[in-house]
C-alpha cells in the first residue's frame, strides 16, 4: 500500500482543507450558492473562499473534468461538462427551456428588462394578450409572481434563478444594456416617415 | 387564412374583449372613447398581422377604414372647440407616440434574439435540477428535552382508559307508592321526622324517589315540609300536627 492514488490532492494544509470543504458544499446544494453564503458556512473569510474557488476552478474546468464549475446566478455552481451533452441528452430532457417560443422569449426579456412587471404591462408592449405565455413561463419556472401593482393590484413578475441559470447569466446585470439594444425612436420615426413619403398621393 | 379584424381579442386599460365588441359600445356611446387608448389598437393589430405571418390588405384596409373612424371620434370628443389646431397637433403627438412603442417593442425583439443565442450556446450545457435534496437548516423550535422525561410523560398518556361505566343502564326505579306507604306510616307513629335521617343508607336512586313521594305528599296537603336554610335538615310534619303548632304559637 505505499503507491497512494494520486488523482485526489491529499495535502492537509488549511488552503486545501477550505477548497475540499467548498467543493463539498457545491456538490450537495440544489441551487448556486453565493460567496457570502460559501463563506458563513465555512466560517471564513469571503476573501479566502475565493482563493479556493480559484483552485476548483482549474480542478473543474471544460477538458479537465466532468464536472464544471461555474460562476452563475449569482452564485457558485458544478455543472455537466459541455462534452458529455450528448451522454446527457441521451438520459435527461431540459424542460425548462424546451422548445420555447419567440413569443416567450420576448415576454420572458420584457420580465428579464422590466421586472417586476404585470401582464398588462407586457401586453401592452407586445400588442397581444400575454396571458397564456406567462402562465408558461411561470410553470416552467423561468419566472415567477413578485409582489402586486400598487394601483390596479394585478400580479407583476420577476425573473428566476432558474432563469438567468438557464441561460448562464451571472445576473440581471449580464444582459445587454437597453441603449445597445435595437434602433431608437428618432431611427424608427425616419423609417416612418420614410414609408409615408413612398405611399402614393 | 384572412385576418378577422372584427374579431380581434383587444385587452386595453379601458376594454378588453373582441373589436367588434368595442366598436358597438362606443357607437352606442356606452364607452367614453377618451378612455380607451387608439394606438393600443393598431399594436394590437399589428402584432396579430406579425403573428398571422402574411399581409392581409382586405384586413389592413378595413382595420385602417375602423381605426381612422374612431381616431376622428374621439378627436372631437376631446377638442370639441379646437378642430382647426388638431389637424396640425394630433397626427404628430400619434407618430410620436406610435415610434415610441414600436422602439419599445423592438427592443423586446432584440432581447428576445440575444436570449435566444444565449440558449443556443447553453445548448451543450446540463445542470443539476429539482427539488432540494437538503433543506436549508431550520430554526430549532422546540426546547432541548431528555428522552426519558418524554417517555415518562408519554406512559402517563398511553394507559388504557377506564372502562365507561354502564351501571345507569341497570338502574331501577323502587315505585314511588312504596315511599308514600312509608312516610304516612312514619308520620301515624310521629308527628315529624327527619328526611336525611330517614332516607340515610338508601342508593342515590331511592333518595330520589323518596324526595319525590315528599313532593307528592305536600301536594296533597299530607304533611308540611320546612328548611332553615340551603342544604339544612328537610323536617318532615303532618299538616294537622303544623296547624296545632302555629295554634299553640298563636294562643302562647
Amino acid at each position: 500500500m505505499d503507491r497512494t492514488l494520486r488523482l485526489i490532492p491529499t495535502e492537509s494544509t488549511p488552503a486545501a482543507e477550505l477548497a475540499r470543504t467548498i467543493e463539498a458544499l457545491l456538490v450537495v446544494a440544489s441551487q448556486p450558492l453565493p460567496l457570502e453564503e460559501l463563506a458563513s458556512a465555512a466560517e471564513v473569510d469571503p476573501s479566502q473562499v475565493e482563493q479556493a474557488l480559484e483552485v476548483l476552478a482549474e480542478r473543474f474546468a471544460e477538458g479537465h473534468s466532468g464536472i464544471v464549475l461555474e460562476h452563475v446566478a449569482g452564485g457558485w455552481a458544478f455543472r455537466a461538462s459541455a462534452a458529455a451533452a450528448e451522454a446527457c441528452l441521451r438520459l435527461f430532457d431540459k424542460p425548462a427551456e424546451k422548445g420555447l417560443s419567440q413569443a416567450a422569449l420576448e415576454t420572458v426579456a420584457i420580465v428579464a428588462y422590466l421586472g417586476p412587471v404585470s401582464r398588462p404591462e407586457i401586453a401592452r408592449i407586445r400588442g397581444v394578450n400575454v396571458d397564456g405565455v406567462v402562465a408558461g413561463l411561470a410553470e416552467r419556472g423561468l419566472i415567477a409572481e413578485s409582489g402586486r401593482d400598487d394601483e390596479f393590484g394585478a400580479i407583476r413578475y420577476r425573473t428566476t434563478q432558474l432563469f438567468e441559470r438557464v441561460f448562464g447569466l451571472e445576473s440581471l446585470t449580464a444582459l445587454p444594456r437597453v441603449d445597445d439594444l435595437g434602433t431608437d425612436v428618432a431611427q424608427i420615426r425616419e423609417r416612418l416617415e420614410a414609408v409615408a413619403e413612398k405611399r402614393p398621393a | 387564412m384572412p385576418v378577422a379584424v372584427r374579431e380581434l381579442e383587444l385587452d386595453l386599460d379601458a376594454f378588453e374583449g373582441p373589436f367588434d365588441l368595442l366598436l358597438s359600445l362606443v357607437l352606442r356611446e356606452e364607452l367614453p372613447l377618451e378612455e380607451v387608448d387608439l394606438a393600443e389598437i393598431v399594436i394590437a393589430f399589428a402584432g396579430h398581422l406579425q403573428a398571422k405571418g402574411e399581409l392581409d390588405l382586405d384586413a389592413c384596409g378595413e382595420f385602417l377604414v375602423l381605426i381612422s373612424a374612431l381616431l376622428e371620434l374621439k378627436a372631437r370628443a376631446m377638442f370639441p372647440e379646437e378642430e382647426a389646431e388638431l389637424s396640425e397637433l394630433e397626427p404628430e403627438a400619434a407618430a410620436e407616440e406610435l415610434a415610441r412603442r414600436l422602439a419599445e417593442y423592438r427592443r423586446a425583439k432584440e432581447a428576445a434574439n440575444w436570449l435566444r443565442e444565449r440558449l443556443d450556446e447553453r445548448r451543450d450545457i446540463f445542470f443539476r435540477l429539482g427539488p432540494a435534496p437538503l433543506a436549508p437548516k431550520a430554526e430549532r423550535k422546540l426546547a432541548p428535552q431528555e428522552p426519558l422525561e418524554l417517555a415518562a410523560a408519554l406512559r402517563g398518556l398511553a394507559v388504557e382508559p377506564p372502562e365507561p361505566s354502564t351501571a345507569h343502564m341497570a338502574l331501577r326505579f323502587p315505585p314511588v307508592s312504596r315511599f308514600l306507604d312509608r312516610w304516612r306510616a312514619i308520620l301515624r307513629r310521629r308527628a315529624r321526622f327527619d328526611f336525611d335521617q330517614e332516607v340515610a343508607g338508601l342508593s342515590r336512586v331511592e333518595v330520589a324517589v323518596a324526595f319525590l313521594a315528599l313532593l307528592e305528599l305536600c301536594k296533597q296537603d299530607e304533611i308540611a315540609i320546612a328548611q332553615a336554610g340551603s342544604f339544612a335538615p328537610i323536617r318532615i310534619s303532618r299538616a294537622d300536627a303544623e296547624r296545632t303548632l302555629s295554634w299553640t304559637a298563636h294562643s302562647a
